[in-house]
């Protein structure tokens, strides 16, 4: 299992590297699948199966797959990079990416400094998942019905006008 | 409890994910791009979360997980809505081309 869980991850951290430099968004969109998968897999490694289970479902699954269809409907191929090939240089990159390491550096040190505490090898199934949400996070339940709802109100309010009024600026 | 994985590499993948999708957002000016990098961050903080969980093996931690999956749900459908319209009414998907927008 701690081979599965090392395995999996240094395919999640490579996948996702590799999906935000590619120029073609279909090319991306696969490796963000792959990266999605792997950390699938640790979940599985660590003994939280439903929250895999989940990950593949509607990460890998929904998500990714109403990607894909935007990437569809807007026709995006390799003529999409366009603009954007001048912004991958290493000049434009080499500053955010600075920042950002400088952010991962602090946390590793933070991280690495911290005493050595193993995950326990207690699978947590769906049943203690599920009366743990209904139970003591049943307002969390409903506050996250709140959301998808305004979500889908949002989606069908900008999605129905997304064609009919793209001619006139 | 004694065998398992600990909990700081786990802890260290998230982070590692997590810096990962943060470059994406400062780097790429491309909607589509962001949006999928915002992913990826959502998606490490819930790993975050799922592998704290499996530390103390309770099942709070993935309860959470199933929180920001509603919320990366959401907010991908309106981030989706949005960047169609962007598409129409501007013809690219270039961050950039919405600063010149009025009022």
């Amino acid at each position: 299992m701690t081979v599965i869980f090392y395995l999996s991850s240094v395919i999640a951290l490579l996948a996702a590297a590799i999906a935000i430099s590619r120029r073609n968004a279909f090319h991306a969109l696969l490796y963000v699948v792959v990266s999605l998968l792997a950390v699938a897999v640790t979940f599985f490694s660590i003994g939280a199966a439903f929250a895999g289970a989940l990950e593949i479902i509607v990460y890998a699954g929904a998500i990714i797959v109403l990607f894909i269809f935007v990437v569809m409907m807007l026709n995006l191929g390799p003529q999409a990079a366009g603009r954007a090939d001048g912004l991958l240089t290493p000049s434009m990159w080499f500053g955010p990416a600075l920042l950002a390491l400088t952010l991962l550096v602090e946390l590793s040190v933070i991280l690495i400094r911290a005493t050595g505490t193993g995950t326990s090898d207690t699978a947590v199934g769906p049943r203690e998942v599920a009366l743990s949400l209904f139970g003591p996070y049943a307002i969390g339940v409903e506050l996250a019905s709140f959301l998808l709802l305004a979500g889908l109100v949002g989606a069908a309010r900008l999605g129905s006008g997304a064609r009919s009024t793209g001619g006139d600026r | 409890m004694t065998a398992g994985i600990p909990l700081e590499h786990g802890l260290l993948v998230a982070a590692g994910l997590f810096v990962i999708g943060f470059i994406g957002v400062l780097v790429r000016r491309n909607l589509l791009f962001q949006l999928l990098s915002i992913e990826i961050m959502l998606n490490a903080a819930g790993m975050a979360f799922v592998i704290a969980g499996a530390r103390w093996g309770e099942a709070d931690g993935q309860v959470l997980f199933i929180f920001i999956l509603v919320m990366a749900a959401a907010e991908v459908a309106v981030g989706l809505a949005l960047l169609l319209r962007l598409s129409n009414r501007f013809g690219d998907l270039d961050g950039d081309s919405v600063s010149s927008m009025r009022g």
